[in-house]
């Protein structure tokens, strides 16, 4: 034994003696991660929430958040001399005074941008491969909650500095707490502390900011990645993979190498990104006073399509009884994406109880042999996408020289058209992939090769495929629709008629799918 | 169909050629090494190059030497020593997969069985459902208790009271320049000119951002003969002068944005457009309301004057706005 080994040892047997954790170290050390590049999706996210906290810790040593007045006296000449808040002459210190400080401030935006996009990806990644179904629903609403949080957390984030641009974004963050009936003028007072712009929001998000949110953050990422240990990860359907195993690497020492290796690369190229894309440059902006904007007053990419929606919204108001509502406001801004994320959090239920599918499920689905989930996938992403146009419109109207009202009415129809489009040429696509499949396993690969036979006909030589390759694309299971009859054996009516005839009608049309091949249709063609 | 099982495995170069083997090794090495050198060009752009250094370098434009330094050295030495342990795993370490087996969730009958007991047992041993007193005492207090965390931020603002009823416009209120705080002669106001005013405010006041918030006013002034008004509304301009609220009616950005050809307002928050021949008339985007219309007129010495407060609150629409 070494010196180093004993060493090594001995530290080891005082930890162990203390807490007893060989046993459950050593079982977690032989834990095994399937390999798939989609899986990295989600380690994105939580390295860039590490960056974000490592980066956001560097800004708070010299961010102040107070929105008291002072005059600017620092070396950013153009500004020197005007009055602004603290925040925003603190911002302007650490960009010019503090040496890497506008590297950290690109750094911490960038990766919050990064960190939005991650998760938006990662649920993607999670939706199309069928991941959240039982038991991993709980991680799904968990990661739903992140996102919501994600909003929250970037738009104090980058209002925050308190120049021009985020503090329209507030203006209108204030219009839309008015907006909610009954309380909402008094919410806005209490948490501007007093008519907007107020004396109070800036520390009281600064806190928010920095503490409560990201100790939420921690709490459930926790959580969602403890669960995805314990039920351990879900792995494409392939040879030697069944719902009763994982196959992959352990985590000592090629897993942990090659995630150590993507966190540093993750955060390298957020770092290169940084030092060579300047995004958010409030310097150019100026200090915030609401009777000044600048044209092209933009959100993040991530609170664009909420501001697409805004956008596109029909001037509706109801004025009676001397009181106000701003549908106009309160629609686009609150319940349409109330409704969508309420939707989106209990899709996994609403699957399986259209499919009346409640077991485990381990290994994940090819998206084209879900053509319903995944035609529901990509309508819901188009809806986002023409609302995100929407929220560009005016940029889009002036680099393409297009008119903004043309723009606006093409989301006002798009939103309502669009969607549906891509739910039936999604779905469709789908059908055509399965084919495609289908001949493949049938026929072989196409090899280009052409034969004369004696008979004088040209034939194409087909070579089959792979025995593993033909297993990935017929193991999937089809689940024939539930049969769920409207009147019982002597026609008479069941009770909750209307529901199962819903029920039954959404499960025909998810069940939707060509047959897979059978070794039976193979041994057919091979007798040809 | 059959389940193959998994492809054979195929051997790496390093693992069956000692020479490939050492080349990896070495490979790897050479990136840590560039790592290293990447954090010493960072050390070297902090200590050594001066913050108001700059440099053309095509397509980025004027870039400062300090900060880039900085940026390239940090992301250069995070990605090389990330490209260094993955390469050594892809490498060097085993690849050979492993299979682990998996457990289904749900507990075992005895086990729940046994919870349901305790729980019942507990449940029994405090008998919560015969003590009703303490059960209903319990849950009065309980209810009270979570009231004081949401009386405790009462005080976190003032009520709203009249403050977005109110502006700082009063009957002869001059309107004065934003910036500048000058006076404006109606005489002075060309055709075709727009100026943003705010209300002059008594000496030594000084001008809150919360009163900027609803405050500025737009003038405009067009030929007299082009409006298109009710004969209230016309009388509350001035010889062509027209004067409404900045604050957009729908989520109260400043309305900032005049084309004088079309003598429209547009915001550039949500693209509202307004028509100032028109009384500030909604004709495009998703605002419910024209802007307020200032009623204005000259005191004796020809200088533009509020003949009246806003008649409305300006600003976006809030529950208790009264809009009759």
């Amino acid at each position: 034994m070494t010196t180093a080994e004993k060493r090594l040892g001995n530290a080891a047997n005082f930890v162990d003696e203390r807490i007893g954790a060989a046993g459950w170290v050593k079982k977690s050390l032989n834990k095994v991660f399937p390999d798939h590049w989609s899986f990295m999706l989600g380690e994105v996210c939580m390295y860039s929430f590490v960056i974000l906290l490592l980066s956001g810790t560097f800004l708070t040593l010299w961010f102040d958040p107070s929105q008291r007045d002072v005059i600017y006296e620092g070396v950013y000449e153009p500004l020197k001399g005007i009055k602004m808040s603290a925040a925003y002459a603190s911002t302007l210190d650490i960009s010019f005074e503090v040496r890497g400080g506008l590297l950290m401030r690109q750094i911490h935006h960038w990766a919050a941008n990064i960190f939005m996009a991650a998760i938006v990806a990662h649920l993607l990644r999670v939706f199309f491969t069928g991941a959240f179904r039982k038991p991993r629903e709980f991680n799904w609403i968990l990661g739903i909650l992140l996102l919501t949080l994600g909003f929250v957390e970037g738009l104090f984030g980058y209002s925050l500095p308190d120049d021009l641009l985020s503090g329209t974004g507030l203006r209108i963050t204030s219009a839309i707490i008015q907006a909610i009936p009954l309380v909402g003028t008094y919410i806005s007072f209490f948490l501007f502390g007093g008519a907007f712009p107020g004396v109070g929001f800036l520390p009281r998000i600064f806190t928010l900011h920095v503490l409560l949110i990201p100790g939420a953050f921690l709490a459930v990422i926790t959580i969602h990645v403890m669960l995805v240990w314990y039920q351990k990860h879900t792995q494409f359907p392939g040879p030697g993979r069944t719902e009763k195993n994982v196959v992959g690497h352990p985590i000592l020492p090629v897993y942990m190498a090659k995630a150590g290796g993507f966190f540093f690369i993750v955060f390298g190229v957020i770092a290169f990104l940084s030092a060579v894309a300047s995004i958010n440059p409030i310097w150019l902006y100026g200090p915030y006073t609401p009777g000044q904007i600048s044209a092209g007053s933009q959100p993040d990419w991530y609170m664009g399509w909420l501001d697409g929606l805004v956008r596109m919204a029909p001037p509706w108001e109801t004025h009676a009884f001397g009181h106000t509502v701003s549908w106009n406001i309160l629609i686009p801004a609150l319940i349409v994406p109330g409704i969508l994320f309420t939707g989106m959090a209990f899709y996994p239920f609403i699957e399986s109880w259209i499919t009346g599918d409640k077991r485990e499920h381990h290994l994940l689905d090819r998206p084209r042999n879900v053509p319903n989930r995944t035609a529901l996938g990509v309508m819901s992403i188009t809806f986002v996408i023409v609302a995100l146009i929407n929220g560009g419109n005016d940029i889009l109207a002036t680099n393409f020289h297009l008119s903004i009202n043309q723009i606006m009415w093409f989301s006002r129809i798009g939103i309502f058209v669009l969607p549906p489009l891509a739910f039936v040429i999604t779905k469709r696509l789908c059908l055509s992939l399965q084919r495609a499949d289908r001949d493949l396993v049938l026929h072989g690969l196409e090899t280009g090769r052409l034969v004369r036979m004696p008979s004088g006909e040209f034939v194409e030589i087909h070579e089959p495929i792979s025995p593993q390759k033909r297993f990935v694309l017929t193991s999937h299971e089809q689940a024939p629709a539930l049969e769920l009859s409207a009147t019982d054996a002597r026609g008479v009516k069941r009770p909750g008629a209307i529901k199962n005839k819903v029920r039954a009608r959404l499960s025909k049309a998810h069940a939707v799918g060509l047959p897979k091949v059978t070794s039976e249709d193979l041994k057919e063609i091979e007798h040809h | 169909m059959q389940d193959p099982g998994p492809a054979p495995h195929v051997m790496r170069n390093a693992d069956i050629d000692p020479k490939a083997e050492k080349r990896a090794e070495q490979q790897v090495a050479i990136l840590f090494g560039l790592s290293g050198v990447s954090s010493l060009l960072l050390i070297y752009s902090y200590v050594f190059i001066a913050s108001d250094v700059f440099v053309f370098i095509p397509v980025m434009g004027s870039q400062n030497v300090q900060q880039l330094g900085l940026g390239l050295g940090m992301s250069f030495s995070l990605l090389f020593l990330g490209l260094g342990a993955i390469h050594w795993a892809k490498k060097l370490m085993p690849e050979t997969e492993v299979i682990n087996h998996r457990h289904e969730f749900r507990s075992s009958d005895e086990d729940r069985d046994e919870l349901v007991k305790t729980v019942k047992h507990a449940a029994a041993e405090v008998k919560l459902g015969r003590r009703s007193l303490i059960k209903r005492s319990l849950g009065f207090s309980l209810g009270l208790f979570a009231l004081p965390p949401v009386l405790l931020l009462r005080d976190l603002g003032p009520l709203p009271k009249k403050q977005l009823e109110t502006t700082n416009w009063k009957a002869g209120t001059r309107l004065v320049t934003d910036p500048g705080n000058r006076p404006i002669l109606a005489s002075d106001l060309e055709v075709g000119a727009v100026v943003q005013t705010l209300p002059e405010m008594p000496d030594e006041t000084e001008r809150l951002l919360s009163d900027i918030a609803k405050d500025p006013v737009l003038l405009i002034r067009i030929r007299a003969e082009e409006f298109q008004l009710s004969p209230e509304k016309l009388a509350m301009t001035h010889d062509g002068i027209i004067a409404f609220s900045k604050i957009c009616s729908h989520m109260g950005c400043a309305v900032a944005l005049y084309e004088q050809t079309t003598k429209h307002l547009l915001c550039p928050c949500h693209q509202s457009t307004f028509d100032v021949t028109r009384g500030a008339k909604v004709i495009f985007g998703p605002a419910a309301r024209p802007l307020p219309q200032l009623d204005i007129t000259v005191d004796e010495e020809g200088y533009l004057i509020a003949r009246a407060p806003f008649n409305e609150s300006v600003g976006p629409s809030y529950w208790e706005r009264n809009s009759q």
